[in-house]
């Protein structure tokens, strides 16, 4: 199947079917990372431009780290070193990269649609690496890739999502992916935090930790910021940690066999509690190691790779 | 010089619905008779066979962008796009830079617009001193130099107490206080209507009860007052049950809607369309049917456009940072006889919404009648056509209903007696 879309801007657009080649080329791709030589000339002549409007290390880094274990020349632009804050507009910005004939751009900006409007724009691939609360594709495929690894499956699990909803595009992104693919996922956290109609993406909703977790497969404590303090979103880190956050007492009543997930970074003793961060039940390393080979698929597959990754 | 409307279907409602005569001469309506050969003596005929015939229309919420913004639009740009509209007469609120809070800036537009000889402007000045909710203005002043309302459009008056002085001391000039209902703590970062569609698309949402608490406010200082007031651009369900229910009590309120809120719904946002963001928000189904209840019922008495021309530097960028609000003038009448096809309103009802209600709010002379000013408005009812902005005499094309197949649009604008807008041969 050759990969029918050109740009990836969020798990709404992509179906099931896509949802499972981007899966099984990155399961292909992984093994590239296991080489002494982590380096396969696949995209060698291809540019791929890294467009950060908002810092992160961490997503950057692995979309970089992606490009380059497939010989792709990569650069990065973020907002506070380049025209992009002196006024220049997104529009401009744009014509710009245009020129420069980038074959992909993986973008990240605090506003929602941005990669849907730039997408229209240029002829490049537009990868969204995160979008204000709207998506963060990469996120939740890498996500699902480490949930498959560790089940076997991704058809009838029950998957717990517990904190920010509201301002959260992993969130949003991993209830369109998981129910895609078969799967039930709850949404838990004070009602603050619960955004109006999200049950409409097929989603149910609850103000109890204690319930979301209860026979969950998957749980997945999102980040909480203390910004929201200012639009009254919570009262006390202190109540946050006490009724929302994953305490090893807590995590008694789950599944044997539960799986914690965390789209990082961590904050230790608000959300979740270090023992449980750092226990056995936690598979948030693996997320990392995924990532870059879920970017590595995303690229490879919009470059036009038809073929298994493993020829090369 | 005489000039005879001929065979046309005259709306005046509550005055006449039949086919007629009008002679114009002097600027004025001179008579108004049953159609026939009695016209030897004019100077032109305008056939106005299978056409409509209305006083001329009245658009009492519109944003001209000078002083200030002249590059989105101009006093003249937007008079010219009124009467391409079929509008002869609309009302320009007070959020230019500078802010027309003061005689200067009222009698500056009053001037440019003579010079437009297109539709007749009437500043709307400033409830507040720059807008900025803490001092009151020159009401007496800005009433002398023409300003024929107040408003502080497009910053809601948060201080009640000054909201209640202002409806009390425009009360004593006879001024009608227009408010723009909005609570800005609960838009917070709000940029479209909040429920599943912003929620799906991870755009912070703006509740109808941002709007609906300052309506219930307001209907409160009415009350409290006894002083007119005009609720603008009413977006919600709660809004219309408040006006509704005020109305019922004897309170001296009245509303407006535009086009947009009885014929979109937050989904013409869409992939992020920034030309489907103002605000109050495109609003859900619901409140769009309870728009159309409320207009059908009286409840609302006006239908106004906000027109908000801007250009692409504030249009084509993120959503979020886009500036709020679109263009109306050009399409307000087509879109509205929608209202006429749908059984909602009558081809009456539209007149009144459109013409006879500003009008009385405001205290405007207006009708198809012997010694009134000659403001007239012709419609073609059946012409079928597709809205295009490369067409508009407006300076912006923010719309989102550019490319809209719609029936009915005005033919022929007459202010004053003078064509102002021929669109019939
Ligand atoms: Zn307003
Ligand atoms: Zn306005």
């Amino acid at each position: 199947m050759q990969f029918p879309k050109k740009d990836i801007l969020d798990m709404a657009s992509l179906s099931a079917e896509e949802i499972m080649l981007i899966l099984n080329t990155a399961e292909n791709m992984k093994e590239i990372s296991e080489r002494p030589i982590k380096k396969v000339p696949t995209l060698r002549g291809k540019t791929v431009i890294l467009l950060f409007y908002e810092p992160s290390t961490r997503t950057r880094l692995s979309f970089d780290i992606a490009a380059k274990r497939l010989s792709a020349d990569s650069l990065s632009i973020s907002a506070g070193t380049s025209s992009v804050v002196k006024g220049e507009t997104l529009i401009d910005t744009a014509k710009n990269l245009e020129a420069m004939n980038p074959d992909m751009i993986v973008i990240r900006h605090s506003s929602a649609g941005v990669p849907h409007m730039l997408a229209g724009r240029v002829k490049a691939s537009i990868i969204n690496a995160g979008d204000g609360m709207h998506a963060h594709p990469s996120q939740a495929l890498l996500d699902m890739l480490t949930v498959r690894q560790n089940k076997k499956t991704l058809e009838g699990l029950k998957i717990a999502i517990i904190g920010d909803i509201s301002h959260s595009r992993v969130a949003r992104s991993n209830i369109n992916g998981f129910t895609k693919m078969g799967s039930s996922v709850v949404l838990a956290g004070p009602p603050t935090m619960i955004p109006m109609g999200i049950e409409t993406m097929g989603a149910t909703v609850t103000y109890s930790v204690d319930e979301a977790i209860s026979d969950a497969d998957v749980i997945m404590m999102l980040r909480i910021q203390k910004e929201r303090l200012k639009s009254f979103s919570f009262s006390t880190e202190r109540e946050y940690a006490i009724t929302y956050g994953l305490s090893a007492d807590r995590m008694k009543q789950a599944k044997p066999d539960v799986l914690i997930m965390h789209p990082g970074p961590l904050n230790r003793g608000v959300e979740i509690s270090p023992e449980v961060a750092d226990g056995p039940f936690s598979i948030i390393l693996d997320q990392v190691t995924n990532g870059v080979a879920v970017r590595m698929a995303l690229f490879y597959l919009l470059s036009g790779g038809v073929k298994n990754a493993d020829d090369n | 010089m005489l000039t005879i409307i001929k065979g046309g279907r005259v709306i005046d409602p509550g005055n006449l619905n039949s086919i007629m005569d009008i002679h114009i001469s002097g600027g004025k309506i001179i008579k108004v008779i049953e159609t026939g050969n009695n016209d030897e003596s004019a100077d032109r005929i305008i056939n106005a066979a299978g056409k409509i015939v209305t006083p001329g229309l009245i658009d009492m919420h519109v944003h001209l962008r000078e002083p200030g913004h002249e590059y989105k639009e101009t006093i003249a740009s937007g008079a010219l796009a009124a009467v391409h509209g079929g509008i002869t007469a609309i009302c320009c609120m007070p959020n230019t830079n500078p802010v027309n809070d003061n005689r200067q800036i009222t009698e500056f537009i009053i001037k440019k617009s003579k010079a437009a000889s297109a539709a007749r402007v009437y500043p709307v000045a400033a409830i507040s001193h720059g807008l900025e909710g803490k001092v009151l203005n020159e009401y007496g002043d800005l009433k002398q130099a023409g300003a024929v309302a107040l408003s502080d459009d497009g910053m809601p008056v948060t201080d009640s107490q000054l909201m209640r002085r202002a409806m009390e001391y425009a009360k004593g000039f006879g001024l009608l206080i227009i408010s723009h209902c909005e609570d800005p703590d609960l838009v917070a970062d709000g940029v479209m209507n909040e429920g599943a569609v912003a929620t799906r698309m991870g755009l912070a949402g703006i509740p109808n009860a941002a709007e609906s608490v300052m309506v219930k406010r307001d209907i409160a200082l009415c009350e409290l007052t006894g002083s007119p007031l005009h609720i603008a651009h009413v977006s919600t369900k709660e809004s219309v049950a408040a006006i509704r229910e005020a109305k019922k009590n004897g309170i001296p309120v009245t509303a407006e809607t535009a086009p947009h809120y009885f014929i979109l719904t937050e989904n013409a946002v869409g992939q992020y369309d920034t030309f489907a963001k103002m605000n109050p928000p495109l609003r859900s189904e619901e409140d769009r049917k309870s728009i159309c209840e409320g207009l059908s019922d009286g409840t609302i008495d006006v239908i106004a456009t906000d027109h908000a021309p801007h250009s692409i530097l504030e249009k084509d960028i993120e959503f979020d940072m886009a500036a709020n609000g679109i263009i109306g003038l050009e399409t307000s009448l087509s879109l509205s006889l929608q209202l006429v096809d749908d059984d909602i309103l009558s081809m009456e009802g539209l007149v009144e919404k459109m013409s006879k209600n500003p009008a009385r709010i405001l205290g405007f002379e207006n009708g198809i009648q012997a010694d009134l000013p000659a403001d007239i408005t012709i419609i073609d009812p059946d012409t079928e056509y597709v809205i295009d902005v490369t067409d508009f005499r407006s300076k912006s094309v923010n719309t989102p209903f550019n490319g809209m197949d719609v029936k009915g649009k005005a033919v022929l604008t007459i202010v004053g007696g003078k064509i102002v807008f021929d669109g019939l041969e």
